[in-house]
């Protein structure tokens, strides 16, 4: 393990920002730490880089006691949502900060610095000011601040939540090129499960400073802990008052075993996908379904069908 | 003093504004045709009536007895050591306000102490307060009657308090924006990379403050140079000792020397506006760096 947090608690006055928080990261890994927005996850992220100081509980990072440890000497790369770029240095300078103040020889450090300003992209900005970059390559930058002096695990607070979609989509796929390429263990903080699910190897959900699960994508999103979890990382509808997948429904004209009967009150084509709103004795649900089968239901406004789960068989479904 | 807190502000704001990045052009339309022939001829008028016209004045006067009159009368010995004492405790007055000003503004950013907004409005305090008075207050603590048993009067350590006093907050005023405006993140940043607290105060917090350091000094320095009300009881005018150069200007008008009076005005203006003009330099190369 990497980074292991143990029986953490972290209060600010009466707010109970982390609760006896317990995680363990494996070397190697890409973990995203997923949860709506409201302290928790960046506090936790902090305390593991020593920027909080943690009421009770142990930090141990690369099998070292980290608890007490200042943020300089524990070995952590840390990149923060708005940059934190130092605007006083070039690019060039800004990457080399960490080696500068450790004293390495200059050749070692201009080696050192043409590397990573290849590796994000910035050759042709290194002699700019972090004012002269735009947002997405000031986040790049700070990146390969981070990495300059081979932190034991990268830490990253929300790295793209100030850029706007589509440079947050562009950032998202390269950091886990990157992270294939550096194999640094890797944190990072966000409250969009979209992009937790698309980079991450492993998802840590918080919700009110608690850790409600551990797990791969897959894992959470097929088998929650919880109806918190289940509807934070999908969409979610409700049958007979259970939550279920809209895309877990299965529609058909004649009865089947353990069908229920529903009115649809409105079909919505949203390109290969359709959207049915139905209902039920008085309650709304909505089911998601392909626009093959939508048709072959021949579906319309005012139509009786008939619903139930799909058996939760998704092997043998995939292989039909 | 309306004059030079107008270049603090600013200075002030030329520091705090980040440069637009070069490829977005400016949001705001310059003013075409005949708004832009008014507001410039508004402007240069009132400048001109204001400011250039006294000052070329001056200079105009300081060459009445041609350049060698003029170069006479700034070195008889009595406006050369005037001079000297006006430059040199102006320049120890600027350096000991750069680190103290500096020093309080972090304690009123930084440190949460109790009494800090009855602290920050002291500040303002040598602003408000007609020189004249403040110069009698240090004459009272600080005079032959001290009650501290502290006697600076007529000596030139004297001075040296009266233009502390009165160019404390110059150095305050430029830096405590900027400190609160500082991205403390950065300083997290410089930490998580190795830094020690030392390391970050001399290679992240120094270099941010510097320019508004320079900035707030380099007003403290003219306005030094310029100090006539606080300084003219405690100093007691004491020829080639406490005599600062407004008072020798002064002097002069009051033995109708004009043309040397103007003359000792033409230099106290040219060092002053090498001052300014370099701070404008400073900031201009500042904020290029954004």
């Amino acid at each position: 393990m990497s980074i292991i947090v143990r029986d953490v608690n972290k209060s600010f006055g009466d707010f109970a920002a982390l609760t006896d928080v317990s995680v363990e990261i494996p070397s190697g890994s890409l973990t995203a730490l997923l949860g709506p927005s409201g302290g928790a996850k960046s506090t936790l992220l902090r305390v593991i880089a020593g920027l909080e100081k943690a009421d009770s509980g142990l930090v141990e990072i690369e099998g070292r006691d980290a608890t007490k440890l200042p943020a300089q000497d524990r070995g952590v790369g840390f990149v923060f949502q708005h940059y934190a770029a130092f605007k006083h240095l070039s690019v060039a300078r800004n990457i080399a900060f960490g080696l500068e103040i450790r004293k390495r020889p200059k050749a070692e450090i201009k080696k050192k610095v043409d590397e990573l300003l290849e590796l994000v992209h910035l050759e042709q900005f290194a002699h700019r000011y972090p004012a002269q970059l735009s947002g997405g390559q000031r986040q790049r930058m700070a990146l390969a601040r981070a990495l300059a002096v081979e932190p034991q695990v990268l830490l990253l607070d929300e790295p793209f939540g100030a850029l706007d979609a589509q440079v947050r989509k562009e950032l998202r796929a390269w950091l886990r090129r990157l992270h294939d390429q550096v194999h640094v263990t890797t944190v990072f903080v966000t409250h969009d499960q979209e992009e937790a699910m698309e980079v991450a190897d492993s998802i840590v959900v918080m919700a009110d400073g608690k850790v409600e699960q551990i797990g791969s994508p897959d894992q959470l999103y097929e088998a929650p802990a919880n109806d918190f979890v289940m509807s934070f990382l999908g969409p979610v509808t409700k049958l007979g008052g259970e939550l279920v997948r809209p895309h877990d429904l299965e529609l058909s004209i004649e009865p089947r075993p353990d069908t229920v009967t529903a009115k649809v009150t409105r079909v919505t084509r949203l390109g290969f996908e359709v959207r049915v709103d139905l209902e039920i004795e008085g309650e709304e649900l909505w089911a998601q379904v392909t626009r093959g089968s939508s048709e072959q239901l021949g579906l319309v406004e005012g139509q009786t069908l008939f619903v139930r789960r799909s058996a939760p068989v998704r092997a043998a479904a995939a292989v039909s | 003093m309306a004059s030079s807190t107008t270049v603090g502000g600013a200075g002030v704001s030329l520091l705090g504004a980040p440069p637009a990045p070069p490829a977005t052009p400016s949001r705001r339309r310059p003013l075409h045709g005949k708004g832009k022939a008014i507001g410039l001829s508004l402007v240069m008028t009132y400048l001109s009536i204001i400011v250039l016209i006294p000052l070329a004045a001056v200079v105009w006067h300081s060459q009445s007895n041609g350049f060698s009159g003029f170069v006479h009368a700034v070195t008889t010995p009595e406006a050369a050591s005037t001079l000297k004492l006006t430059i040199y405790s102006s320049i120890l007055v600027a350096a000991i306000n750069m680190v103290m000003g500096t020093a309080i503004a972090w304690v009123l950013v930084r440190d949460k102490l109790p009494g800090r907004t009855f602290l920050d409005t002291l500040i303002d305090l040598p602003f408000a307060l007609p020189t004249i008075v403040a110069g009698l207050a240090l004459l009272t603590v600080y005079g032959p009657n001290s009650p501290l048993g502290v006697n600076l009067a007529y000596q030139r350590a004297g001075v040296v308090v009266a233009l502390l006093f009165v160019t404390l907050p110059f150095v305050v005023r430029t830096v405590q924006p900027v400190l609160m405006e500082l991205d403390t993140e950065m300083e997290q940043a410089a930490a998580s990379l190795g830094a020690g607290p030392g390391t970050i105060f001399v290679r992240i917090i120094l270099p941010n403050m510097f320019p508004a350091m320079a900035a707030g000094t380099a007003l403290a320095f003219a306005r030094s140079m310029s100090e006539f009300g606080s300084t003219v009881l405690i100093s007691g005018n004491i020829p080639f000792q406490t005599q600062v150069a407004s008072v020798h200007v002064y002097n002069q008008l009051e033995s109708d020397n004009v043309a040397g009076a103007a003359a000792v005005s033409t230099v106290l203006l040219i060092v002053s506006l090498v001052v300014l003009v370099a701070l404008d330099m400073l900031q201009r190369w500042a904020a290029r760096r954004g």
